[in-house]
């Protein structure tokens, strides 16, 4: 059967279930993304989100389920996908510069044995003029400050040329200024039908910044279109409503390790 | 002539250990290599009395599986057995190099490996060891020929292997995510510690290696912010201290091997105070003038 | 075996004096150790460890004797520069915990093999007995040195047991003992000092090489046995006790035997052994509970397929063969037969020939799990918005663990509701 490209959805995330411990983090979870949005992952702290864009990458364990990415399993498309991890989640100190940073977003598409080439580092050092950190190339990361950290990891991102993007909070630390122009750059992305999945904390932004939402805690409360999902009752109750009973069975699971999920007998 | 070989020894022991520390250190992982280190010791005594020789393929396999089967034991207590990861490490060391001292004792007779020689190894008797070559001639200390060929393949791999190991220790996730096989690098990083551990384990036995594996690195880092520069530089302190260190035990007549480690802490202690970059004296300078 | 009895009839006093030194050595170390393991810093103890022989070897370059209050003074003062480096180092440079760890623990062992060897080749008639301190020998432990060292050991305990109160407070939750207004700062130092002290005698039994493994492993033990605090500090004293008693006996019959690496195997093999088979926490406890689960949740699979049956022929009282049991839901034979024979010794289901039937208690069974399967299947929908055709394997899994108060929780938040998902009857 031959696809219309456009019409595979970027993401699709089948009855996916995650735990840490044991414990569900994230329950059954099914959603589908379509290509070319700019997509906000909502939802309070300890919700899941980061979990989310981990488990999808194939960073974490799966309990059940599956994931997608146009149409195909994560690791026949990797070239394709891109990922911004927290910005805590790496030591600054380390003893690398910026372009050797945004240089590492080259190295998936080489091969073992193989070196960067001139190519690598003119696409390295256009992603660091998008940013706006072209003259911060050679600084030492240990040098940058927050939002220019999180600039560097962002130009890595684009390095990768890829189709779709994951990005894990992207604008925290980021002053006013610099996350205006992230979300400018972002805009350009989706334009192009590449697709941005973002985790967000700021619910003031949502509305402005994004055109698609994903309402998460521990469960999906909502995913589709900002103007019709992002709505005073659904915000309700991904904030308000903690479904007690679901954090219980979850605790019960964790305390007494019982299996997720039954073995099948085949 | 003696004095050039003991120093030369040192030196590729201590440029070996010093590549591969600067990866330990960033990885956080210096405790892991200390544990290492210890804890090949009953794998050297078994494949010793095994193979009844010294003979150093033996040994470095040997040994070798062990190193690796101490990391497989830490990780094995930590999420198996959910034992704190500081604990695992150190019930995990103390363990087989526990086992490896009983073995020695054990087995005093028929292995000629004594106490004092897993603490602080026998560099000075390396240029005894002479490989022959058919015809008289002496080519060059064994321990020389066999720390090169330890040496030239950590080159190699880091050479070959740069980008693959900087991506999985700087950023472990990300490196995942582009589809590197993190575990795959740390356990041949691990495996290459093992086998150093274990080549280097005659010169300067067991436990001075952690100062080699773990002070030039950290010396470097302290004086540099790029990562080739650091690998340079700590090898440069190696060097520096193995030198330096051979002619305090010289003077002090004690062992070479605990001179080059406390060479290293001293070498260690300047950079800390006098840092033109991270050293405390440019810190508060920094803050007087602010 | 002559030995053995030799050694524990005690009637040697040199044997008495021995095992009584080593015992509160090792059991003071422990006690002490056991804080630190709290306080995950268990290589803190090595580091200090180690750090302690160039004090010791300074002690007696500077004093000329062996005389142990000079060695303890030595001892006492690099083993505290040395935490104090440490946190020196991770304070005030960009070095990280382990680093610095490792750092100055080689750095200062180095030193002080430089010195050790130092001291042995300047000939010193002296000296015999100081490297006694990298691999310790139990056997060392006479006269006055004897009674220097089990009174401070006695010291640590005592400490140990009057601020008992304090450390817990400080090692479980540092913030809330600053909140409380307890002098934290003296209280760690003490602490620390206490950890010194530990390692500075626990050298004498098993050296500065495996000193780590005395003061974390018994810990390590204990804490696979208990989770009360009180009761992990007892039995790490005790695991101590015993790896010194085991020290004093192998350095009475091996004298030419290291005792630390003794020591350190016996305790390592009673942690292994802790960590294999020990209730609760054991992996071999948690693999038997993984398959007990398993059986539970076959069994209950059966009950439930009867139950579907019976359902569905409006009698839960028809005798099936398996055979009907397997054609509804995939079982393995022998596994499906296993499971039956253990429901008919519960009571569960009876047996007539090749038949089997629901028994009154093993219909109310099913009939709850059952009903928990559709509760949750609902809730899942309602509550979760979960889609109807996704519900049904997190439910096939929840209906087996279910306690009664959250079943009861369950019925509750979904107002005794008459059909699951499904539009199928809940039974009650």
């Amino acid at each position: 059967m031959n696809k219309n490209i456009s019409a595979v959805s970027a993401l699709e995330v089948h009855d996916l279930t995650v735990a840490f411990d044991r414990k569900p983090v994230l329950w059954n979870i099914d959603l589908e993304i379509p290509q070319g949005k700019l997509v906000g992952i909502i939802g309070p702290n300890g919700a899941g989100k980061s979990t989310l864009i981990k488990s999808v990458m194939g960073l974490l364990p799966l309990s059940s389920g599956y994931c997608k990415i146009f149409d195909e399993k994560i690791d026949d498309v990797r070239h394709r996908i891109s990922y911004v991890p927290q910005r805590e989640s790496v030591d600054w100190d380390f003893p690398v510069s910026v372009l050797d940073v945004v240089m590492m977003g080259r190295y998936g598409k080489l091969g073992l044995l193989k070196r960067p080439r001139k190519a690598d580092l003119d696409v390295a050092m256009d992603c660091l003029r998008k940013v706006g950190m072209e003259s911060f190339a050679n600084r030492q990361i240990a040098q940058l400050s927050g939002g220019q950290q999180q600039r560097t990891f962002l130009a890595r991102a684009l390095a990768q040329q890829a189709d779709i993007y994951f990005m894990d909070e992207p604008f925290a630390g980021v002053d006013a200024a610099t996350e205006k122009a992230i979300i400018n750059l972002l805009r350009t992305m989706t334009a192009a039908n590449k697709t941005v999945i973002v985790v967000h904390h700021d619910l003031q932004s949502v509305s402005s910044y994004f055109d698609w939402v994903i309402l998460l805690n521990t469960r999906l409360v909502a995913n589709g279109p900002t103007t019709s999902t992002f709505t005073q009752d659904k915000l309700q109750e991904t904030y308000g409503g903690k479904l007690t009973l679901l954090s219980d069975v979850g605790d019960l699971i964790r305390r007494e390790n019982f299996p997720n999920r039954e073995e099948k007998v085949l | 002539m003696n004095d050039f070989w003991i120093i030369l020894t040192g030196s590729l022991v201590a440029i070996s250990c010093a590549l591969l520390g600067c990866f330990l250190i960033l990885r956080r992982m210096a405790l892991v290599g200390d544990a290492i280190s210890h804890a090949v010791l009953p794998g050297i005594v078994l494949a010793f009395l095994f193979s009844g020789s010294r003979d150093s393929l033996t040994m470095v396999i040997g040994a070798g599986l062990l190193g690796l089967i101490t990391t497989f034991l830490i990780e094995f207590f930590h999420k198996k057995a959910k034992l704190q990861s500081d604990a695992a490490i150190g019930v995990t060391f103390t363990w087989l190099f526990a086992i490896g001292v009983v073995l020695i004792s054990l087995f005093a007779g028929k292995v000629d490996l004594d106490q004092d020689c897993v603490l602080y190894g026998e560099i000075a008797y390396t240029p005894l060891d002479m490989i022959i070559l058919e015809g008289g001639y002496l080519l060059a200390p064994k321990a020389i020929v066999v720390m090169s060929c330890v040496l030239i393949s950590i080159l190699l791999v880091i050479y070959f292997f740069y980008k693959e190991l900087l991506v999985t220790s700087f950023d472990p996730g990300y490196a995942t995510a582009l589809g590197f096989s993190t575990a795959f690098w740390h356990y041949l990083l691990m495996g290459m510690v093992s086998a150093t551990t274990v080549a280097s384990f005659e010169s300067v036995g067991a436990i001075l290696v952690v100062a080699l594996l773990i002070v030039p690195p950290a010396t470097a880092y302290l004086l540099t912010d790029n990562f080739k520069r650091m690998l340079l530089i700590s090898s440069g302190v190696g060097v520096v201290a193995s030198a330096s260190g051979y002619y305090l035990a010289v003077w002090m007549d004690g062992s070479i091997a605990a001179a080059i480690a406390t060479m290293c802490g001293l070498l260690f202690a300047l950079a800390f105070v006098f840092s033109p970059t991270h050293g405390i004296l440019k810190r508060k300078l920094v803050r007087a003038i602010n | 075996m002559s030995n053995f009895t030799d050694f524990f009839s005690f009637s040697d006093p040199n044997v008495r004096y021995v095992t009584a030194g080593a015992v509160l050595i090792t059991a003071s170390s422990a006690l002490v150790g056991s804080f630190t393991f709290l306080n995950k810093k268990s290589l803190i103890g090595d580091a200090i460890a180690h750090a302690v022989l160039p004090g010791i070897c300074l002690g007696f370059l500077l004093s000329g004797t062996k005389n142990p209050l000079y060695l303890i003074a030595g001892a006492f003062i690099t083993g505290w520069l040395s935490l104090y480096a440490i946190q020196y180092i991770i304070a005030k440079s960009r070095i990280k915990e382990d680093t610095a760890i490792g750092l100055i623990l080689s750095v200062f062992f180095g030193f002080g093999i430089l010195l050790l060897t130092y001291i042995q080749k300047s000939g010193n008639a002296n000296q015999s007995g100081l490297d006694h301190f990298i691999f310790g020998k139990a056997a060392s432990l006479v006269g006055a040195d004897l009674i220097t060292f089990s009174i401070v050991s006695i010291l640590l305990i005592t400490f140990t047991l009057l601020f008992f109160k304090e450390f817990k407070l400080l090692v479980f939750d540092r913030n809330y003992a600053v909140a409380l207004g307890l002098p934290v700062k003296r209280l760690e130092l003490l602490l620390t000092s206490m950890i010194v002290l530990a390692v500075v005698v626990g050298i004498q039994a098993v050296g500065v090489v495996l000193m780590a493994a005395v003061l974390i492993t018994p810990a390590a033990v204990a804490r696979f046995w208990t989770n009360s605090i009180r009761i992990m500090f007892i039995i790490a004293a005790l695991v101590g006790a015993f790896s010194g008693l085991a020290g004093a006996y192998i350095s009475y019959t091996a004298p030419s035997m290291p005792t630390g690496p003794w020591i350190v195997i016996v305790v390592s093999t009673l942690a292994l052994l802790s960590f294999m088979i020990a209730p609760k926490k054991g992996i071999l406890n948690r693999y038997f509970k993984q398959r007990r689960f398993r059986r539970t949740i076959q069994d209950e699979n059966v009950l439930k397929v009867l139950y579907q049956l019976g359902e569905s022929s409006k009698n839960f009282f028809v005798q099936r063969y398996a055979d009907e049991i397997i054609r509804k839901r995939s079982f393995d034979k022998k596994g499906l037969h296993r499971s039956i024979q253990r429901l008919c010794s519960q009571g569960y289901l009876e047996k007539i020939g090749k038949l089997c039937v629901l028994t009154q208690e093993g219909k109310t069974r099913a009939q709850r799990i059952v009903k928990i399967h559709r509760l949750w299947e609902l809730y899942l929908t309602t509550h979760v918005h979960i889609a109807p055709d996704h519900v049904h394997e997190d439910a096939d899994t929840i209906e087996h663990f279910l306690t009664p108060e959250l079943e009861a929780d369950l019925e509750q938040i979904l107002n005794y509701p008459v059909v699951d998902p499904h539009k199928t009857k809940i039974p009650y």
